[in-house]
């Protein structure tokens, strides 16, 4: 099979292998060692690692800095990169930069709008300016024009071409739910590669939205990896179900994490159960983990579901 | 209509403060629909002013004045007799209105009483909605009639982000809906949802303010 870029992350799926991808936060500060230490624990047990872009509005140390510190430490990265605080002009320059550095994966998206403040837990900037000069479907077609026209936006060609690996977020659960399938199909159209989806708690509602998606024959043109977000305490999964859109957790989730003597243990057991759930579904070719500002619980959690030791495509 | 609010009353009553006689000048087309700056309003913030002003020890005399269109030069006229007596004009017209007398009575300082924000319909009483964000390269016509760049907070025009709410509210605002879902919901009303799913190009954004500061040329309007 001919490679778009050869990225490990492209190499695993196009092998056949089911796919891990895990996330690392970077630090609201400048430090690389923060990163470094993110790096050391999750080395080996994943086969690329999202580096967010300023997720909630929040200040952090740049997404094109981060991953190219986890280059630098042997992982490899997945750059996010969101359309809220860049124009059409700045993001293709990043992905210009973020090539010249080797970074072979970036994932599209909108992004949380400024007022978000991780949840009015952080001060944020909810007074700053947004950008929106193109959408995350947008950019993934302006990706796609660097890596395969060796085009920028405007119609200027560059040399040489900026290969990129390119994913592209999915809310399945999302309202409008029957849109969410035309809306993946966008992004496929548009050019992603891989798809990571919100969280899935709701396994019978997320395999029913996979069969349309499948239905459609999406499943067979990009590689969808549902996103697993290690659960930590019943409150965590209350607040997910009523404030964060997408997410549907049922009440028997819920329970179980209430009723837990010790509710990490349990958590763990139920995201197990979710890799294990959707690892059997058609038409999905790997996960994509969160164990949020808690990724020691992943090396474990990810050997506990067999997908360890990686896989070494060459 | 332009929508403006007034600005806090603390915020008004410094810019009057170095002051003798001060015109307070209402408009009474948009800023009247809006509650904010027509004759009513001019002659409720006026004695507000004034109380506010006496309470910290100012001796600032008021009057008021409200025209019917602080943007057209024919009504602007018509304040010339009341701006001769004061040291100052505070506009509760819309910034269009408030430069426009900045500009017909320098050097008198001309101060904003208002903040002027958005392009809005009145939805019922009391309730005002953006509805138009001037962009320049009107969209309706491919969204069934609702507004992405005006009613989305992110502008989007290839569909609703994640960030849609349960009950199709916007995650920014649990009292304003999804516009991406209203798009959707009536696109499949009528039987035309597949027609969301073409892809919709970057937007040139030229013909608005990003593209410079507007200034249209009407050749055959021009004698």
């Amino acid at each position: 099979m001919k490679m778009l870029v050869g990225s490990n992350l492209e190499r695993v799926l196009a092998a056949g292998h089911f796919a891990v991808t895990a996330e690392v936060g970077p630090p609201r500060g400048p430090d690389p060692g923060d990163v470094k230490k993110k790096a050391r624990i999750l080395r080996g047990v994943a086969d690329a690692y999202n580096v967010t872009d300023n997720q909630t509005a929040v200040v952090r140390m740049s997404s094109i800095a981060a991953s190219k510190i986890l280059l630098q430490e042997g992982l490899e990265p997945v750059m996010q990169m969101v359309c809220r605080d860049r124009n059409r002009i700045a993001l293709q320059s990043d992905l210009l930069g973020a090539s010249a550095l080797g970074l072979r994966n970036v994932l599209c998206l909108s992004g949380d709008h400024q007022s978000a403040g991780a949840g009015g837990k952080l001060k944020g900037h909810p007074g700053a300016k947004n950008v929106y000069d193109i959408d995350s479907i947008q950019l993934i077609a302006v990706v796609k024009g660097l890596r395969d026209q060796a085009m920028q936006e405007g119609g200027d060609s560059i040399s040489p071409a900026a290969p990129f690996f390119i994913g592209a977020a999915w809310t399945p659960l999302g309202p409008p739910e029957k849109f969410r399938t035309i809306r993946l199909a966008k992004k496929i159209n548009a050019g992603a590669n891989f798809i990571q989806t919100q969280a899935v708690y709701d396994i019978k509602r997320f395999a029913e939205a996979v069969r349309r998606a499948e239905d459609m024959g999406l499943t067979d043109r990009a590689a969808i990896l549902p996103g697993i977000i290690v659960p930590r305490s019943a409150g965590m999964l209350r607040y997910m179900n009523a404030s964060v859109p997408g997410v549907e957790v049922p009440d028997e989730i819920i329970q179980r994490m209430k009723d837990a003597s010790d509710p990490q243990e349990e958590g763990i057991k139920i995201a197990l159960e979710l890799i294990v759930a959707v690892k059997s579904l058609s038409g999905i070719k790997g996960v994509h983990l969160q164990a949020i500002e808690a990724e020691g619980l992943l090396p474990d959690l990810i050997k506990a579901a067999g997908l360890l030791p990686r896989p070494h495509v060459y | 209509m332009i929508f403006a609010e007034w600005k806090p009353l603390d915020e008004l009553i410094d810019k009057l403060e170095p002051h003798k006689k001060v015109l307070l000048a209402g408009c009474a087309t948009c800023v009247a629909e809006c509650a904010a700056g027509g004759e009513k309003e001019t002659e409720t913030l006026a004695p507000l002013l004034r109380m506010a002003l006496k309470k910290k020890g100012h001796s600032i005399e008021i009057v008021t004045a409200t025209i019917e269109r602080q943007c057209e030069w024919e009504f602007v006229e018509e304040l010339a007799e009341k701006v001769a007596g004061v040291d100052a004009i505070m506009s509760i017209a819309c910034g269009i209105g408030v430069q426009a007398l900045a500009e017909r009575f320098d050097p008198v300082p001309v101060y904003p009483g208002v903040n002027t924000s958005a392009l809005t319909i009145r939805e019922e009483a009391g309730i005002w909605a953006a509805r138009c964000a001037a962009c320049g390269d009107c969209v309706l016509g491919e969204t069934f009639g609702y507004c992405p760049i005006a009613r989305c907070a992110k502008s989007l025009l290839n569909g609703p982000c994640g960030g849609t709410r349960k009950n199709g509210k916007c995650e920014v605002n649990e009292d304003v809906d999804c516009v991406w879902s209203l798009i959707v919901e009536r696109a499949e009303r009528r039987g035309r949802l597949e027609s969301l799913s073409i892809l919709r190009k970057p937007k040139d954004w030229s013909n608005s303010r990003h593209g410079g500061p507007k200034r249209v040329i009407r050749e055959d309007l021009r004698q």
